[in-house]
């Protein structure tokens, strides 16, 4: 064998290997999916979204309280970090637009999106349930709020940055102060691109788990009241699928099933509308 | 002048506004080191630094903790996803830039982001209650029969295979991070000048030494970022692998084992700890955690940084 045919062999076999590569990704994402749904789609009784769960060993139980409850604790960690992560992203893409202090907040958030999101709920804890002595609503929210502040902020500061500076010099030589130069244009013109990055860290936190652990805990019963332990969907998963019954197990997968179609839909949602808009 | 004064002030008070928000991400990251030195204060002052990471205690009834066995299975189901994770993250890289024909870009980059985009929780679900029976039925016996019988290695797939275990564990961690080294690699191999590869295409080469020679070490630091990025995202992984580990507080050299890692013992003993030593232990395994992965995530960050910066110039 000639060294041209041993190259090209050799090209051929490690191609082949990147195909497989690929293909055993799209596999795994085909396989985890599939099971999801497959599973998950005959959980989906009336029930299981119209029923608090029952005692263990008596049928017809549902997860009508971690709908609520997941539902609230996202709601509020929603209204708690998008207006910090908005406006955080405008300082570092506006006021304090190339200094060293903008670069090193961003790469401060971008390390604090990938930190340990148990280590977040453990911080919470220290802070927001030991002081007064039991798990409640409000810290699992506030918990899901820091995951959600630096991923905001940085989607928002990319975004901003994206207005053309010709933009602001226009409105600046009408003499508009900088502050309405922000709200009425560098907003407006970054809208959809912001409002992805709000969709985008909802998508990430709502199926947090390790944070909610303990901070707002499980509740069995409904409950409405955020200074009380509260039931979301994944500590609600996590309790069910690690329990003995059957039953748990299934309305588990169903759980999983509307976590995951949500978190997807939420995600492509926001892949289309950003290749519309920045094509 | 008055307006204008008063315009000065309202957009004064906007900046401060703006400054304030930006400032919680660095509060955030200080209020996290200081909460949890303070409560970790009672373990350190108990147990001390070196000692508490050497010791491979782990008895609540007694009262003597050690972070080496939460710490070594940490270590272990990273460096084992890791493992498998990275060349297959590597080879679709290089098949998504070098060989997919268009069409197939897009679709295999949603893939990839929708796998990066489901919830850890589900993932650990999946491994629960899909992978690990196939990893006990199938897998891990015929891992057993035949590199168990190789000597030395063989150490690694001894016992019964249970499927709840390190191995298991690390198969559903390295799918997690396949997709951030992916489409990190992805990223920067795209940077790579056509005109480089192009000369390489030029004087005869074949598209895997083009790969290879021109392609992989033109984009090194934006890999090395990647798999650091997916180091920090492996090791602070908590749901994906607290179905499957066990949370055993052994060292063991098997693979079909249980064990433990400093986010599974966090997720499943902090609400029971009743004692103030038990609970300060377990603050101090998360500050551990902390500081690891703050190190891992800070690299990556340096070697993208630094990989963006030789592209720009």
């Amino acid at each position: 064998m000639n060294i041209d045919q041993k190259r090209r062999i050799e090209s051929i076999v490690a191609l082949t290997l990147s195909t497989l590569a690929a293909l055993s990704g799209m596999f795994w994402l085909v396989f985890i999916l599939g099971d999801v749904l497959v599973r998950g789609i005959g959980a989906l009784t009336p029930s299981l979204f119209l029923n608090d769960p029952t005692p263990a060993g008596v049928s017809g139980g549902g997860l009508r309280n971690a709908f609520v409850g997941q539902l609230m604790i996202t709601g509020v960690a929603t209204l708690i970090g998008v207006p910090i992560g908005i406006l955080g992203g405008t300082f570092l893409a506006e006021y304090a637009r190339g200094t060293k202090v903008a670069q090193a907040i961003s790469v401060l958030s971008d390390i604090m999106v990938s930190v340990p999101s148990i280590v977040v709920g453990t911080f919470i804890y220290a802070i927001m349930v030991k002081p007064v002595g039991h798990f409640n609503g409000w810290a699992g929210a506030v918990a899901l709020a820091v995951i959600m502040i630096p991923v905001v902020l940085r989607t928002t500061e990319d975004m901003l940055s994206l207005v053309p500076w010709t933009l602001r010099e226009a409105a600046f030589a009408l003499g508009a102060p900088y502050y309405k130069v922000i709200i009425q244009v560098v907003y407006r013109g970054a809208a959809t691109g912001i409002l992805t990055g709000i969709l985008l860290s909802i998508a990430r936190v709502a199926g947090e788990t390790a944070p909610l652990l303990f901070t707002s805990f499980n509740n069995s019963f409904m409950s409405t009241d955020m200074r009380g332990s509260m039931a979301s969907l994944t500590a609600s998963i996590f309790q069910y699928a690690m329990g003995p019954y059957d039953e748990w197990h299934i309305q588990a997968w169903g759980a999983s099933f509307v976590i995951t179609v949500f978190i997807l839909l939420i995600t492509i949602a926001g892949r289309l509308i950003i290749k519309w808009r920045y094509k | 002048m008055a307006i204008i004064e008063k315009r000065n002030s309202v957009d004064f008070a906007f900046s401060l506004i703006t400054a304030l928000a930006s400032g919680v991400v660095v509060l955030l990251i200080l209020g996290i080191l200081i909460v949890l030195v303070r409560e970790s204060w009672l373990a350190i002052s108990h147990f001390g630094v070196v000692k508490f990471i050497k010791s491979t205690d782990w008895d609540p009834v007694k009262e003597n903790f050690g972070a080496a066995t939460t710490i070594f299975g940490t270590f272990v189901s990273t460096v084992l996803a890791l493992f498998i994770a990275i060349p297959v993250a590597i080879g679709i890289a290089i098949f998504v830039t070098e060989i997919s024909p268009n069409f197939m870009k897009e679709p295999i980059g949603i893939a990839i982001e929708l796998l990066a985009a489901i919830p850890s929780i589900i993932y650990g679900m999946w491994g629960l209650f899909t992978l690990a029976p196939i990893m006990s039925k199938y897998i891990e016996p015929a891992l057993k029969a035949s590199i168990g019988a190789v000597p030395v290695v063989g150490i690694l797939f001894q016992g019964t295979p249970m499927g709840i275990d390190m191995l298991t564990a690390s198969v559903i961690l390295s799918i997690m991070i396949i997709p951030f080294t992916a489409s990190i690699s992805r990223d920067s191999f795209n940077l790579t000048p056509a005109v480089v590869k192009e000369s390489a295409y030029a004087i005869g080469a074949t598209k895997w030494e083009v790969v290879k020679n021109v392609v992989l070490p033109y984009s090194k630091l934006g890999i090395y970022g990647g798999i650091t990025l997916s180091l920090g995202r492996a090791l602070g992984e908590t749901m994906a692998v607290a179905f499957v580990l066990g949370n055993n507080h052994q060292i063991t050299t098997s693979l079909f084992n249980a064990a433990a890692t400093i986010t599974v013992t966090l997720a499943n003993e902090f609400t029971e700890a009743d004692k103030d030593l038990y609970l300060s232990s377990l603050f101090y395994l998360a500050l551990i955690l902390f500081i690891m992965s703050f190190i891992a995530l800070a690299l990556a960050k340096f070697f993208l940084l630094k990989a963006e910066r030789k592209t720009s110039r």
